[in-house]
């Protein structure tokens, strides 16, 4: 046992025996002196913390907060079955408390929070999947913690001052956890309807080999800029793979065509043109013709036809295909 | 995250324009645009690097920045010349305009080819041409 | 400065643009175009593009200079291989290259080239014929 200030009361521990290190002796004084062990071990300044109350009494915030959630106005058991808000619970609290007792600051952003993020993205985008939920409900899921938890401080912080200042940094941050959720959900949705937005383009898009070295684009409905500049891409890069020398665009699924239209035809046409092959526009109905005429718009150098069947006899007098019928017998 | 980053690059020599046109390149495909964007902006580069070489005797420079503005990423090219300048801008910017033996697209194309372009020239102050393309 | 390569291939003659050209190299292509032209009495020139990835309002021109000049000197010129990007970028930059002939690959730019000059030989048969 070192002698030392502090040590002096050995005398009086009866038994002890030489303590050959500092824990030891700091474990004789606390019997001797009965302090929590807790409080020895720990930092000063981190005595007090709503995240450490939290931590000592999870179990029971958890049961309390599940409760709150179970018996809420308005919860959708059909969404949300009582077995998945438990496990979610769980893993959200279990998370909070490792990350704040971790050291994490009040700042979202920061790398300590990144696990409960991302429990919180998974969550949330996964709810944006599914059917029926709304930006905020997992928002009003993680507000619902604040009432067990204010609850549970008031009880075990002595001091009210300090008990006051843990609650408001308790509320601020699942304050920001909350709005978190209600962003990732927001941004997920949108990349979400992006992507199908880019399907639905690229599957009304289908390009048709109508011969050897022919190819067909059949388009059908509304013609926007977006939809446009995906149809043109869509025709060259197809004329690059099948080797075409023809591509007949068809527009007589089109609903309206004005000028804007027209000149990404032209256009399409002209970039056609200088990968050396050549379009042909079909579909051309009467009241298109004269539309066009009107507006002083014209398909200049473009091969036009009124119907596919048209197109495909001019392509093959270009390709010098000649089509003939088989004499019976 | 990529910090967004002023590149500034001389434009004296046409080594230095194929130069800004691999600058362009390789920042538009690290910012993840796709590849018609990418043909798109270089096009441009090329056109306006050209216009300096062209018409300013003492050259000039191109600074490249990458935008981010939220979710949106861009990327934009601001090219500097002390030349002469241009009297008419709105004349210069007509399709086919040219006051050398050009085919005179070299503004009004690259204007074409981005989302953004702005214009501020006087003779004898120069030329200073801005454009931008976002993702 | 290093010169970009032009081949010979029968009577035609093939050049294959690999690197980002500045302007003293396109118009040293043309002049080496046009001198090897008239040495080799080429009836066809094939400039394939295919691996280049910019086109620009200048080298657009070369192009079309390319093609009236090896016009002027007898022989067809056939431009083949436009990436679809680079086709969207010059028309949307008003280039339409409407006096050069293009085919989609070196194959099928062969095959035009090939009809091309028996097209030109034929009108000058019947003009010899008119005579």
């Amino acid at each position: 046992m070192r002698a030392g200030a502090g040590w002096s009361r050995r005398d009086s521990l009866g038994d002890c025996e030489d303590t050959a290190t500092v824990g030891d002796a700091v474990a004789e004084r606390q019997c001797l002196w009965r302090l929590p062990r807790k409080e020895f071990d720990m930092p000063s300044g981190q005595a007090t913390t709503w995240h450490h109350v939290l931590a000592e009494h999870r179990d029971a915030v958890l049961k309390d907060w599940i409760a709150e959630q179970l018996g809420a106005a308005g919860r959708r058991t059909d969404l949300l079955p009582e077995g998945d808000l438990r496990r979610e619970s769980t893993e959200f609290l279990a998370l909070l408390v490792a990350a704040a007792e971790g050291g994490a600051g009040p700042d979202l952003d920061a790398p300590d929070w990144v696990s409960l993020r991302e429990f919180l993205v998974d969550l949330s985008r996964a709810r944006v999947q599914q059917q029926g939920f709304s930006p905020s409900e997992t928002a009003v899921q993680v507000f619902s913690l604040k009432k067990p938890l204010f609850a549970l401080l008031q009880a075990e912080m002595a001091d009210t001052e300090t008990m006051l200042s843990e609650r408001w940094a308790a509320s601020a941050l699942i304050d920001k956890i909350g709005l978190y959720t209600v962003e990732v959900y927001l941004e997920s949705r949108e990349s979400i309807i992006a992507r199908q937005q880019h399907e639905m383009l690229e599957l009304s898009t289908p390009v048709v080999q109508l011969w050897e070295g022919i190819i067909c684009l059949p388009l059908i409905g509304t013609l926007d800029s977006t939809r446009t500049q995906v149809v043109m891409e869509t025709l060259l890069q197809s004329i690059v793979d099948t080797r075409s020398r023809i591509a007949v665009i068809d527009i007589t699924g089109v609903s309206t065509v004005d000028t804007l239209v027209a000149q990404h035809l032209i256009k399409t046409a002209a970039a056609a043109r200088l990968m050396g092959a050549q379009c042909i526009i079909s579909g051309i109905r009467p009241q298109i013709a004269q539309t066009m005429v009107h507006l002083g718009v014209g398909f200049e150098g473009v091969m036009t036809t009124g119907s596919v069947s048209d197109a495909l006899e001019r392509a093959f007098r270009v390709l010098d295909v000649a089509v003939t019928h088989r004499e019976p017998g | 995250m990529i910090a967004p980053a002023i590149e500034e690059l001389p434009l004296d020599s046409e080594h230095d324009v194929v130069s800004v046109r691999q600058t362009v390149r390789t920042a538009m495909s690290e910012m993840g645009f796709g590849l018609v964007d990418r043909t798109k902006m270089v096009t441009a580069a090329s056109e306006l690097a050209r216009n300096i070489m062209d018409y300013a005797d003492c050259g000039g420079v191109v600074r490249v920045e990458q935008l981010s503005e939220g979710l949106r990423v861009g990327l934009r090219l601001t090219f500097v010349d002390e030349g002469p300048g241009i009297a008419d801008v709105d004349l210069a910017l007509t399709d086919g305009y040219s006051s050398g033996d050009g085919l005179g697209l070299g503004l009004s194309g690259a204007r074409r080819l981005v989302n953004e372009f702005d214009i501020v020239s006087s003779p004898g102050r120069g030329t200073t041409v801005t454009v931008t393309r976002w993702r | 400065m290093e010169r970009i390569p032009i081949l010979r291939l029968g009577d035609c003659l093939l050049v294959s643009i690999q690197v980002d050209m500045h302007d003293r190299l396109a118009m040293a292509l043309q002049d080496d175009l046009t001198a090897k032209v008239v040495e080799s009495r080429a009836r066809g020139v094939l400039v394939d593009i295919s691996a280049i990835d910019m086109v620009d309002s200048f080298i657009g021109r070369m192009l079309g200079t390319i093609a009236a000049m090896t016009r002027a000197l007898g022989a067809e010129t056939v431009v083949v291989g436009m990436q679809p990007a680079v086709a969207i970028t010059l028309v949307e930059l008003g280039l339409t290259l409407s006096t050069v002939q293009t085919s989609l690959d070196i194959d099928s730019g062969i095959e035009l080239l090939q009809e091309l000059i028996a097209a030109d030989s034929v009108g000058a048969d019947r003009d010899r014929a008119g005579d």
